[in-house]
């Protein structure tokens, strides 16, 4: 077995004439936390939706646990463990905390024909997953509108686990979220990781990544720039690859001839 | 290990919730859809205690009747809820009255199918009618609306145009002396528990006519199937995996997809039931008038969303209930009977619907965002 849990290998995806991915190649450990950066349009969405089976690659393999694998719909994806958790969560905010954790995979018991969903089952798990998290819910069959955001990230990231996920992927999980809710949801990611899932974490926020991440692949206008180790570059670095580097350098650039014309 | 450090953290939490816990029951009747309708059908039956509490409308016969006609509206009620809160409307209920009437009488009297057979004929074209409704909205993703509005017209006009042509007229009498002996017909003809009558009126415990005979003789059939369709649309909603569905499709279409719900088919399968609802309802009325009528129904699919309406249910979907739609058809069948025991114009009976609704829109919203609101 190879040491990759998952490879997305030269991965390409064409809507029409546009290229949306081009030769996009990521590799993910046991553990390990993938960031994926990369400013707006960069073709962060299209991947993520390879990854999760809404789109099929028009070129490249994806390979999990030594396999290649085609999906033909997410529950394929879900179904061999890949976990994809959405910016809008996927979570009804009418809905009780239990039948949100529980949507469209209710635990059931009874005699066929009048199999009912196991509430009390539902519940007892629902709040021993959220109490892992250390998010005491009160009543697991409150609306999930009275959570706060992180507590809902959490909630959605919890369920992804519960249900097998090896590979988390989480789009933009602190993009809608302060600073105390953000670090709550960055510690429950590294804690997954820590036992043993791959993360890959899409954001465009150098800052909320770069503590967290072990590796980093930036994407640009559809194409990787390539994946770095952390002790390999800087935040600095980082963030100036995601804005196109350079322009900003061209900015900077400017900006020193301004400063020397003025101090002159 | 950091489990440890968490469930100490949470035990510090759970320290500051026991004061949230106190207010939980409060909440917990907050939470339930159908508190206003509960609330307004103990004011309804308040109002009429007090104003025509001496005119015989709580009489066993009078209370029979408003129970009858509440019982009917119900029936459809509660499809339309369970529509509802799958996110969907379904406009053509009452032309599907119209049409399942007609399937049912004209096979019946002009085909010389047996009275059964065309009852599950009409069954059946309910089912594909209710499928058709699904899945023009589930495929094209119009607003139901729409394809439901659409639907309304086009099966009133068949209704008259069908009917036209086959029997020159628009109704069809003559049913009535088919329903005896015919295996099927009696579950939605027969007056029940009329041993019960029979003795309370021996008893001189109820109203008898001349004869001797109560006036009441039976609990109509349309109260069976509406107390039978409560409770087994409150058991699919809250205690089974196919409610959740329901809940979860209406509540957020694109997120429900993402964890596995089939949305597609739970929305057709509610059109169906919606459609199956209504030909339970033209059964009633149609072995009860003894005929068909091409114009029944009409503005019925209007009623029946509005008792949902009343009962809770959210016009976006993603929550209601099946007890507040009862509740619903409850409070227009007891005012539309009670206005009649009151010296109230019946005339006002609509401007009172209309009201109703409006007030309890107001309130469920108002609700709604009480429950929903961020700590």
């Amino acid at each position: 077995m190879s040491e990759y849990l998952v490879q997305f290998n030269n991965i390409s995806k064409f809507f029409g004439k546009v290229i949306a991915l081009k030769d996009v190649t990521m590799k993910l450990k046991k553990g390990e936390i993938m960031c994926l950066l990369g400013d707006n349009g960069a073709g962060k969405s299209t991947l993520i939706k390879t990854l999760a089976g809404v789109h099929k690659p028009d070129e490249g393999e994806i390979i999990f646990e030594d396999q290649k694998i085609v999906f033909d719909s997410p529950r394929d994806a879900l179904d061999i463990g890949i976990g994809t958790v959405y910016q809008d969560l996927a979570l009804v905010s009418l809905m009780s905390v239990t039948r949100n954790f529980f949507m469209g995979r209710e635990p059931q018991k009874g005699l066929p024909f009048f199999r009912t969903f196991d509430i009390e089952k539902a519940n007892t798990i629902a709040a021993e997953r959220m109490g892992q998290i250390g998010i005491d819910v009160r009543d697991p069959s409150q609306a999930v509108g009275t959570m706060s955001g992180g507590e809902r990230q959490c909630l959605a990231i919890s369920r992804a686990i519960y249900f097998g996920a090896k590979v988390l992927v989480l789009d933009e999980p602190t993009s809608a979220l302060g600073v105390h809710q953000a670090s709550m949801v960055l510690k429950y990611i590294v804690k997954a990781a820590s036992q043993g899932l791959a993360v890959i974490l899409i954001t465009h926020n150098v800052h909320h990544a770069y503590p967290v991440g072990n590796s980093f692949t930036v994407l640009n206008r559809g194409k990787s720039m390539g994946t770095f180790q952390k002790k390999d570059i800087s935040r600095e670095k980082l963030l100036s690859m995601m804005a196109g580097g350079e322009e900003l350098d061209k900015l900077e650039v400017e900006l020193k001839e301004m400063d020397r014309i003025e101090n002159n | 290990m950091s489990v440890k450090s968490e469930s100490i953290q949470s035990k510090k939490d759970s320290g500051q919730d026991e004061r949230l816990k106190k207010i939980s029951p409060l909440r917990v009747l907050l939470n339930r859809p159908e508190l206003g309708a509960l609330g307004g059908s103990i004011l309804v039956f308040i109002f009429f205690g007090i104003v025509a509490g001496d005119t015989g409308m709580f009489s066993a016969y009078g209370t029979l009747n408003f129970l009858d006609v509440s019982a009917n509206l119900g029936i459809i009620a509660i499809a339309a809820a369970m529509l509802m809160i799958g996110g969907e409307f379904d406009l053509s209920i009452g032309s599907m009255i119209g049409f399942a009437g007609i399937c049912i009488a004209i096979p019946a009297i002009y085909w010389g199918w047996p009275l059964w057979t065309s009852i599950i004929f009409a069954f059946a074209m309910a089912v594909l009618i209710g499928y058709f409704n699904g899945i023009m909205v589930v495929k094209t993703g119009l607003p139901s609306f729409i394809v439901t509005l659409a639907m309304l017209f086009i099966l009133r006009g068949a209704t008259l145009a069908i009917t036209r042509l086959i029997t020159g007229r628009t109704q069809i009498p003559g049913l009535r002396v088919l329903i005896e002996d015919d295996p099927i017909a009696w579950l939605f003809a027969t007056d029940t528990f009329q041993w019960l009558f029979t003795w309370l009126g021996s008893m001189k415990l109820i109203a008898l006519r001349t004869d001797g005979t109560p006036l009441a003789t039976g609990i109509p059939p349309s109260v069976i199937w509406f107390i039978a369709l409560t409770l087994f649309a409150t058991w699919i909603l809250m205690k089974t995996r196919y409610g959740n569905w329901i809940f979860a499709s209406g509540g957020d279409k694109v997120g429900a997809t993402n964890v596995g719900v089939p949305v597609g088919r739970v929305k057709i399968s509610l059109f169906i039931g919606t459609a199956v609802a209504s030909t339970i309802f033209a059964c009633i009325q149609v072995l009860d008038a003894g005929s068909a009528d091409t114009m029944r129904g009409t503005l019925k699919e209007l009623e029946a969303i509005a008792a949902a309406v009343v009962g809770g249910c959210l016009l976006t979907g993603g929550y209601g209930s099946a007890i507040g739609a009862a509740l619903g058809a409850i409070i227009f069948g007891t005012v539309s009977m009670g206005i009649f025991y009151t010296d109230v114009d019946t005339d006002w009976f609509k401007v009172f619907l209309g009201a109703m609704m409006l007030i309890a829109v107001v309130f469920n919203n108002y609700i709604r965002k009480k429950v929903t609101e961020t700590k």
